[in-house]
């Protein structure tokens, strides 16, 4: 009972911080839909859900999701064998790259596919602009990234020993990766593939890029509804909606994911030569990244085309605001706005998710201690996929008045990125916390450490190279960012994914320009922290 | 039967297995043994064709086996810790390379049920790995690798995963299924015991080369060097003067040098050696001693249970000759 109590006086902390800027602002605007003048009417929300067009988004969204989650999974597993168990050449460089799509915004990625597919783009051809095959390839190039660095370090800590018997045995290599391998790799590919989905589900800057209102998924849905139908009720249905799912979701995600055993060392079996029987799975690794780098590629090439030549005049660009006054600040005051938020972003979803990490995975002394930590690990989990449109617009209806009145506070924004890092944060530290065996934590308390000491002597030299990826991770994630502060950004002070998606939508050849130069910035920015991160070759960056 | 010739494995500038030369006769149980990190493992996964050989050839009844992968070699491997597939029951991990093997599934049943038998664990069919002891996993992994009579088995420290009594009592198990299926196997380990208990032939390897093989009884009465010796369990090694002093008591010719068992000098009031009893120790068995012996220094002896002998005492010794190897060269080939 004492641990118990002491774990929820641990926890109150971050329990508070998500309380108020998460709890409060979704269930704020859940509210919003439910209560009409004041009382509780939730038929009126029910009816929503029974509205055809309703029913066609949230099919919409299903088919994407399930479409691009089973192609990034089909794509993703021949990489994650490649890069991460044959020793092929320049395979860090590779894994970094393609880890990039990941953390590009999404916004950039959009404007990347419209520029690929649109008329005049090298694939402009296919007619593809504007259906919902470039909103599947969109969301499959996000989320590849995911697939072959969860799958790829579940299978890199394999015990090669079992496919080896099974060869002994008489197994082919088809035989062995079909009985022995795929079955161990099982919760590791149900894991991603049920957090590719979720993501894919909640995704907004490149749907509402390249879909528009035509096409237009429940989290899209959020955001129009909200921002130009002001159909509140609507809106909290669907949202409601999406929590449920996104719940489900979570707890099945959870419950697939191996706890690791804090006794059972993780080993990274050595990778091996390069055989001609994974022709295959190199040929295909390199089809992606080709598949991968070329929305890039036109994205650059895209910037760097003035008129009928080549020159940086985009870029020039950046220092105004663009033509027909698209902005009220220059793209530079927004790139530093970027930067300045990201910093602040960083250190409040390092600080609470370093305590939430310590939190959920101390070992467990009863059954109740671990229902305790195991409620309060999926509670963290929540803001990976609710969504942020929910919560953005859930920050400027219910923090808006003392004693929250947050409206015009500098760290608005930087608050609800870091919530929507935060999930990052925790799933990067998490998995190296649980991995410490807790007799080295009684080893020091026996020679006579106190709990700080030993925090100090046994977590922080293990942790402290997770905790700089983490970082480097939620600078990149919040740099990105669109969803929440698409809302709370301010005109006069605006981010960079947010003038993207302004130039876009405003007309003017230059703006155009302007905005492909942007993204290349915005993605050079975040390119260059996650190789960073890379160097540091903490293994679970980025798996789930 | 298995043939390895000059059969060389290199990491970088390190040779794990150095030029080793071995035959193993059809029926014929050959264990390898040698101290951790010698390259036996390396040996046995070179042979099941899991590491490729720098030089030298692997073949079988005068087929060279070079790129032959590990499944079409008909080698089955049993590894320390078993490696069952954790996911499958017990009957499915039996039954693994029958089904690969596309076998009907009513011969499979009877085959299974057959090796279940065999090694002990009948009626265990719909249980999961995880849900066994230690040894029951060993026997399991040995029926799914004698499943479809493999012509060779590779046997990677079978039994050093588990506690005392229990590897007593499988290698005894082990033994008599090994020859009662006929299989001819190859076995490593560094536990002279596990060797004994299993094997006909022995080889002994050591930083990657063998130094010694022969019959095991053979190897163990005439060990090659002193270190060979230590290896095998004998406990000292006296050279020169003291050697011919130790042999001359016993009635042999001098040598070089001579490795002693713990029990290779027994006191007996009718021995020609004179010693002073420095430490004794009861045990179960025998009064093990550690004594001063004149002219031939600091060795260990026995005296019978009951006897009284505290440090100080003197004592005589007489020398048990079968306890003890004479050794022709000097240290280290």
């Amino acid at each position: 009972m004492r641990r118990i109590a002491g774990l929820l006086l641990l926890a109150a902390a971050p329990v508070l911080v998500l309380g108020v800027l998460f709890v409060l602002p979704v269930t704020g605007m859940v509210a919003e839909g439910f209560f009409v003048d004041g009382r509780f009417a939730p038929g009126a929300v029910l009816d929503v859900l029974a509205r055809p067009r309703v029913h066609r988004v949230a099919w919409f969204t299903v088919w994407t999701s399930g479409t691009a989650t089973l192609l990034a999974v089909v794509l993703g597993l021949p990489a994650a064998y490649a890069l991460h168990r044959l020793a092929l050449p320049g395979r860090a460089a590779v894994r970094a790259a393609l880890l990039v799509p990941f953390v590009l915004p999404t916004v950039v990625v959009g404007v990347a596919f419209r520029q690929l597919l649109g008329e005049g783009g090298p694939l402009g051809f296919l007619g593809l602009d504007g259906t919902p095959v470039a909103i599947v390839a969109g969301l499959v190039f996000f989320n590849v990234a995911v697939v072959v660095r969860t799958v790829g370090v579940a299978w890199e800590s394999l015990d090669p020993r079992p496919g080896q018997a099974a060869a002994a045995l008489g197994a082919s290599p088809w035989q062995v990766l079909r009985t022995v391998t795929l079955p161990a790799l099982r919760p590791a590919i149900v894991g991603a593939a049920s957090i590719v989905f979720l993501f894919c589900a909640t995704a907004f800057g490149i749907v509402l890029t390249l879909g528009g209102v035509r096409y237009a998924t429940v989290e899209t849905e959020i955001y129009l509804l909200t921002t130009t139908i002001f159909d509140l009720r609507a809106a909290a249905a669907l949202s409601v909606l999406q929590i449920v799912v996104v719940v489900g979701l979570l707890a099945l995600a959870a419950r697939l994911r191996a706890t690791p055993d804090p006794t059972a060392q993780r080993t990274v079996s050595p990778v091996r030569a390069v055989r001609r029987s994974d022709a295959p799975a190199v040929v295909a690794t390199l089809l992606v990244l080709g598949a991968m780098l070329l929305p890039i590629l036109t994205l650059v090439l895209g910037s760097l085309s003035v008129g009928d030549g080549w020159g940086l005049d985009n870029y020039r660009a950046l220092t105004t605001v663009g033509d027909n006054q698209a902005l009220l600040v220059p793209v530079t005051a927004a790139l530093a706005t970027s930067l300045r938020t990201a910093v602040d972003a960083t250190w409040m979803a390092l600080l609470v998710g370093a305590m939430v990490s310590v939190i959920v995975t101390r070992r467990s002394h009863s059954v109740a201690e671990r229902r305790v930590r195991s409620t309060l690990d999926g509670f963290f989990m929540l803001p990976l996929g609710v969504s942020a449109v929910t919560l953005g617009f859930g920050f400027l209806i219910t923090l808006d008045r003392p004693p929250l009145d947050l409206r015009d506070s500098p760290l608005l924004v930087p608050m609800a990125q870091a919530l929507v890092a935060l999930p990052l944060v925790v799933r990067t530290l998490a998995p190296v916390l649980g991995g410490i065996d807790d007799r080295q934590r009684q080893a020091a308390a026996s020679l006579g450490a106190s709990a700080w000491r030993t925090l100090l002597t046994v977590d922080l030299p293990v942790v402290w190279k997770p905790m700089l990826a983490a970082s480097g991770f939620a600078f990149a994630a919040s740099l990105g960012e669109f969803g929440a502060t698409s809302f709370l950004a301010r005109d006069e002070s605006p981010t960079l994914p947010v003038v993207i998606f302004r130039l876009i939508g405003h007309p003017g050849e230059m703006n155009y320009g302007m905005a492909l130069a942007a993204s290349v910035v915005l993605a050079v920015a975040t390119a260059v922290v996650m190789l960073a991160v890379e160097r540091l070759r903490v293994p679970g960056v980025g798996a789930f | 039967m298995l043939q390895l010739t000059d059969v060389t494995v290199r990491y970088g500038d390190t040779a794990a297995v150095d030029e080793v030369t071995l035959a193993l006769e059809p029926g014929q149980v050959l264990a390898v043994l040698g101290p951790s990190g010698c390259g036996k493992s390396t040996l046995l996964r070179a042979v099941a064709g899991l590491e490729p050989l720098t030089s030298g050839s692997v073949s079988w009844a005068g087929a060279d086996l070079v790129g032959v992968p590990t499944h079409k070699r008909g080698f089955a491997l049993m590894f320390q810790d078993g490696q069952l597939f954790a996911h499958l029951t017990v009957a499915r991990n039996v039954a693994y390379a029958l089904r690969l093997r596309r076998t009907p599934s009513a011969r499979v049943a009877t085959r299974v049920r057959e090796l279940l038998d065999l090694v002990g664990l009948a009626g265990y069919d719909d249980r999961l790995p995880g849900t066994l002891s230690g040894g029951e996993r060993q026997r399991v992994a040995l029926a799914r690798a004698l499943a479809v009579e493999p012509r060779l088995i590779l046997l990677d420290e079978p039994l050093s995963a588990l506690d005392a009594t229990l590897r007593e009592r499988l290698a005894g198990d082990l033994r008599e299924i090994l020859h009662a299926a006929g299989t001819t196997a190859l076995l490593v380990t560094h536990d002279h015991d596990e060797a004994f208990a299993l094997a006909d032939r022995l080889a002994v390897m050591r930083a990657g080369r063998v130094v010694q093989q022969g019959a095991i009884d053979e190897v163990w009465r005439e060990p090659v060097d002193e270190e060979t010796a230590l290896f095998l369990g004998y406990a000292r090694v006296v050279r020169g003067d003291a050697a011919a002093r130790v042999l001359a008591s016993g009635g042999l010719s001098p040598a070089y040098a001579v490795a002693l068992r713990r029990s290779a000098l027994v006191v007996d009031p009718a021995g020609d050696l004179r010693a002073v009893v420095e430490s004794a120790r009861v045990t179960p068995e025998v009064v093990r001693l550690v004594v001063a012996a004149e002219g031939i220094g600091p060795v260990d002896a026995v005296a019978p249970l009951g006897s009284r002998v505290s440090p100080g005492d003197e004592v005589a010794l007489r020398v048990d000759v079968t306890r003890l190897a004479v050794l022709a060269i000097a240290a280290g080939g």
